[in-house]
């Protein structure tokens, strides 16, 4: 039933990152072309007003956690097919999922904690 | 077999003798080509000729039993069921199938592939026993709910899927090509109602999941399988279950008995010239 469980999260996640990655790649570059999101999506006062929007934080958050999930689960079937045994594979299990689940809270942190870095270096 | 010997052409085989060799090793025999010359009969001709214990499984010698699977020239085929002609080359390199062990010369041992394949329960699962064990009438099944698995029932069990398969390569817990797509066969199948036991295994390390969709087992299929294909039907199938978004249909009722007036000027059967006991 795992299996299952986790590569219909897998492929969920690779929908999020889909979509997410592709506003991505809408705003940051390829603005110019499109023209968007207003003239220069790089500029400092661009990146610090997404940083204090509730939308983008969330956004970062959910692509985050896609990307760390899809990849991580991805890279577990690459360990996976050099053919480790069972302790081996329990190990890689609890391991990707430590060093995941700490990334996302690091990343989560730095989202959220971002509008209030970038309200004190604007002054 | 027969017919005037167009050119000679070496055969390059695996042989391996457990018990004398401790690995496989090449060994060339040149044999005379023959119009229409398979690979099969080259190799009953190297046995003939040069090597009276060369070991090979073969049977029905037209591609359907499917018990010739090999490594030929670089690629999973079937012995009986390929010229040598249309190899385009004067060697001939044949070698067991590729991802099992070998149990002499060019002899497979195909246990792992049936034993996955038993655990898929590959065959109908219904709740009327008494009507399986003691038939009465045929279940119903329309020619489209047919079309939803019978090129996948056109399967011989060669094995050359498994051979060309790069998971069943390097992960020994994954069932392989042939076993899942006899799983799907007859969970498409509108006379069965296994899917819920074999979504017990299927669901586990040893489903579908580690499939890539490299798409070798259908590109080698000698009998033009798609078992890629309904790995990837299996995958939607089992994910739509999980979420509660797949189709439940009970399985296929009995067809009604034959109505109408019985014909009376069919011929009986000859009589019996040989009586047995």
């Amino acid at each position: 039933m795992r299996d299952r469980t986790l590569w219909t999260w897998h492929i969920a996640a690779g929908a999020v990152i889909l979509i997410l990655l592709g506003m991505h790649m809408a705003i940051m570059h390829l603005n110019q072309s499109l023209g968007l999101f207003g003239p220069e999506p790089l500029a400092w006062e661009s990146v610090a007003e997404r940083a204090t929007s509730l939308f983008f934080t969330v956004t970062y958050v959910l692509l985050l956690g896609a990307a760390l999930y899809h990849g991580f689960y991805g890279f577990r079937n690459i360990l996976f097919e050099l053919n480790p045994g069972a302790g081996l594979r329990r190990t890689i299990d609890v391991g990707l999922s430590v060093l995941g689940l700490a990334l996302f809270a690091f990343g989560t942190w730095a989202a959220i904690a971002a509008p209030g870095a970038a309200t004190m270096v604007g002054g | 077999m027969a017919g005037t010997p167009l050119k000679t052409v070496t055969f390059h085989l695996r042989r391996f003798e457990p018990g004398k060799d401790r690995e496989p090793h090449w060994e060339d025999y040149a044999i005379p080509l023959t119009p229409g010359m398979t690979v099969l009969d080259g190799l009953w001709k190297v046995k003939e000729l040069s090597a009276p214990s060369l070991a090979w499984r073969s049977s029905c010698r037209m591609g359907i039993c499917g018990s010739c699977g090999m490594l030929i020239n670089g690629r999973p085929r079937l012995a009986c069921n390929t010229q040598i002609a249309e190899l385009k080359s004067d060697v001939v390199a044949v070698g067991p199938l590729p991802n099992f062990d070998i149990i002499k010369d060019l002899v497979p041992d195909l246990r792992p592939m049936f034993e996955a394949h038993r655990e898929l329960m590959p065959y109908l699962l219904r709740n009327d026993a008494a009507e399986q064990e003691d038939p009465t009438r045929e279940y119903w099944q329309s020619p489209h709910e047919l079309e939803h698995y019978l090129q996948f029932s056109y399967c011989i069990k060669c094995g050359c899927c498994m051979a060309a398969c790069p998971t069943v390569a390097t992960d020994p817990r994954y069932s392989g090509p042939m076993p899942l797509g006899q799983a799907h066969r007859y969970d498409s199948d509108s006379r069965d109602a296994g899917f819920g036991r074999r979504r017990e295994v299927l669901s586990g390390g040893s489903g579908p999941w580690r499939c890539h969709f490299a798409g070798e087992c259908s590109q080698v299929c000698p009998k033009g399988v798609d078992p890629a294909k309904a790995i990837q039907l299996m995958k939607q199938d089992l994910v739509l279950d999980l979420l509660r978004l797949r189709r439940r249909r009970p399985p296929a009722a009995l067809a009604e008995a034959p109505h109408g007036t019985m014909r009376e000027d069919i011929a009986a059967a000859p009589t019996r010239t040989v009586t047995g006991t």
